[in-house]
């Protein structure tokens, strides 16, 4: 069992606030992702459900038992640091060996976990080196291999991945999801990549300035973001958004379209009634091959970006044509929050 | 390719260094010598340098008239003693203040080494009158306290500016895998942070060691470690220059003897941090 409830919990250094009282409900084995930019608050939340930090106020409940004020290691959780925070003095085993013997595990039992974790991490031919002779995605498998062998409740990972260079990093968010669903353990997991947040997680949290902006899965985030700032930071590339006569036209104050809800027709097009058509000039275009990418200057609007499957054969000063799908319009009143 | 230092740069370093290391070194090597000689030649006003009429009559007379091995005794006793008691004390102290700063640690830091800067006999009397009531007087555990809080703060700042390199994370892993605040210092920092213990415990005891100035004042018979073993032949029947420097010879011979083997481990401790 492993599921995680915060209530009303708020932090704060010295004078200023940083969690805006978050209520969060994690169910057993679910992964879930903690998504924002920079400062928003969302390492120090995940480093409140550790323990690290001490909260200011509310409560941190695992399993319906009220953690707020027990030491890290007495919650049950493991985690998996960005800096992978191994011990450099010692080898992996006793890396990975480290968290039971501190819980006074026999010996013959910390050498079957050590030798079963190692053998899921592929690690079996590296037990006796120090992390200092490891590559960084083995160095991060040790990482994981210490959260995994103490069989916790959850794992904590905070940007486990963000110092692997991209094909690794892409290899080892497959394993990581992997091997969460075969451990079926609860993991929170913290990210700045929202492509990373979008494909490992059950349940993503968009947080923003210390509060949470909507949870929900990938494609209800997708398709139904709460308001502008998650229509804006989910999906890449993201939503064209903008207020003005159109937005109003449609009965909102922002409206929004995702570039790939955008078709793009080269000149002038005949509208069906009830549908929108946005007359404007090729900027940029990308050409990808398997997309095209389409910058559009449309008079009244701004810049829009379409995206394009396949070749589209537009060049700069090209007068084209938006198509927006219209069922896929997001509108968003004047406090930015978006409308049934 | 490595550019090759041109060969007159190689000379001229080579000169300076040795001219400052002998420089450095010559009181010493004077010391050493005079401690050879008969009262008589240590005395002369032309000395001679090295022909001269080699005679070890005066560590002889030392090791007859005196008790040194009491004093070296002491002497050890007192360094270790206090050192490894500042130890205790510096390293908590230094973990605190490394990994759990507030806002007044950095005040806290310039407070602690501004006692440093404070001359000892300023607070002798309230010192000595303290230890006279309190029966530590000429006990080697009075000097054990005193010798401990002041090189503490030397200690303390030694220490610190080596754990405040250490990445916080690393202890917060320990910390999520149920280490206790010992256990982490024991399994992870110290291990980490030998080379900075290392040299810190090196130089507490070198300056335990050749600390002269409480030993001579609270001290007297049965607790006078080396430094007061030399001073015992600075006395009023006359000044006995031969047996003078080979009571301070004896009498720095051993801590030599370790600074000589440890002097990696001490400047690799002194200057980390330093350049990244």
């Amino acid at each position: 069992m492993g599921r995680i409830t915060l209530e009303g919990v708020t932090k704060s250094f010295d004078d200023t606030k940083v969690i805006h009282g978050a209520d969060l409900e994690i169910e057993d084995g679910k992964f879930v992702v903690f998504v924002g930019p920079s400062g928003c608050g969302k390492t120090t939340l995940l480093r409140l459900i550790a323990g690290l930090e001490d909260v200011s106020g509310g409560r941190i409940l695992i399993d319906g038992k009220d953690v707020t004020r027990l030491a890290p290691a007495k919650r049950g959780l493991s985690m998996v640091f960005q800096s992978y925070a191994l011990y450099p003095h010692m080898s992996v085993r006793r890396n990975i060996a480290f968290g039971l013997k501190m819980a006074r595990m026999p010996k013959s039992e910390i050498e079957r976990r050590v030798a079963h974790a190692a053998g899921i991490l592929n690690l079996t031919d590296y037990l006796d080196r120090r992390p200092g002779q490891l590559s960084g995605g083995q160095r991060q498998r040790v990482a994981i291999g210490r959260a995994i062998v103490r069989e916790p409740k959850g794992f904590l990972f905070d940007e486990p991945l963000s110092n692997l260079d991209a094909a690794l990093r892409v290899q080892m968010r497959l394993e990581v999801t992997r091997l969460q669903k075969q451990l079926k353990t609860t993991a929170v997991y913290v990210t700045h990549d929202q492509v990373e947040a979008m494909t490992m997680a059950d349940e993503i949290v968009v947080l923003q300035a210390g509060r949470i902006e909507q949870v929900g899965t990938p494609l209800e985030l997708y398709e139904r973001p709460a308001n502008v700032f998650v229509a804006g930071f989910i999906g890449s590339p993201r939503m064209n958004l903008f207020e003005g006569p159109v937005a109003k036209r449609n009965g909102a104050t922002t409206l929004g379209v995702r570039p790939e809800h955008l078709r793009v027709q080269p000149g002038d097009a005949v509208v069906a009634d009830g549908c929108e058509a946005w007359g404007g000039t090729v900027i940029q275009a990308e050409h990808l091959g398997s997309d095209t990418f389409v910058y559009v200057d449309v008079p009244g609007i701004g810049t829009l970006d379409a995206r394009c499957t396949g070749e589209l054969r537009v060049q700069v000063g090209d007068t084209v044509t938006l198509l927006p799908d219209m069922h896929q319009l997001h509108r968003f009143d004047a406090q930015q929050l978006a409308m049934a | 390719m490595a550019r090759r230092t041109p060969v007159p740069r190689i000379v001229l370093t080579s000169v300076v260094a040795w001219t400052v290391g002998l420089v450095i070194f010559f009181p010493i090597l004077w010391m050493l010598l005079t401690s050879f000689k008969t009262e008589l030649a240590a005395f002369s006003a032309s000395p001679s340098f090295l022909f001269f009429h080699w005679t070890t009559e005066n560590y002889v007379a030392v090791w007859t008239r005196s008790n040194y091995l009491e004093y070296a005794w002491n002497s050890v006793v007192i360094s270790l003693g206090s050192t490894l008691v500042a130890l205790a004390i510096a390293v908590p102290a230094a973990w605190s203040m490394a990994f759990s700063p507030t806002r007044r640690t950095r005040g806290i830091l310039m407070w602690m080494l501004s006692t440093k800067m404070l001359p000892p006999v300023g607070v002798l009397v309230p010192i000595y009158l303290l230890y006279r009531d309190a029966g530590l007087l000429d006990t080697q555990l009075g000097l054990v306290i005193v010798l401990c809080l002041s090189n503490l703060p030397i200690m303390v700042w030694l220490l610190f500016n080596y754990f405040k390199d250490i990445p916080r994370d690393i202890l917060e892993a320990a910390r999520m895998d149920g280490a206790t605040i010992g256990k982490e210092i024991v399994y992870i920092l110290a291990p980490m942070a030998v080379p900075g213990i290392a040299s810190a415990l090196l130089l507490n005891v070198i300056l335990a060691w050749n600390e002269a100035f409480w030993s001579l004042n609270l001290t007297s018979s049965h607790a006078a470690p080396l430094t007061a073993f030399i001073a015992s032949y600075a006395s009023p029947e006359g000044l006995f220059w031969a047996k003078l420097s080979a009571a301070s010879t004896m009498a720095i011979a051993p801590i030599l003897v370790l600074g000589w083997f440890c002097q990696k481990q001490l400047v690799r401790g002194l200057t980390f941090g330093a350049v990244k």
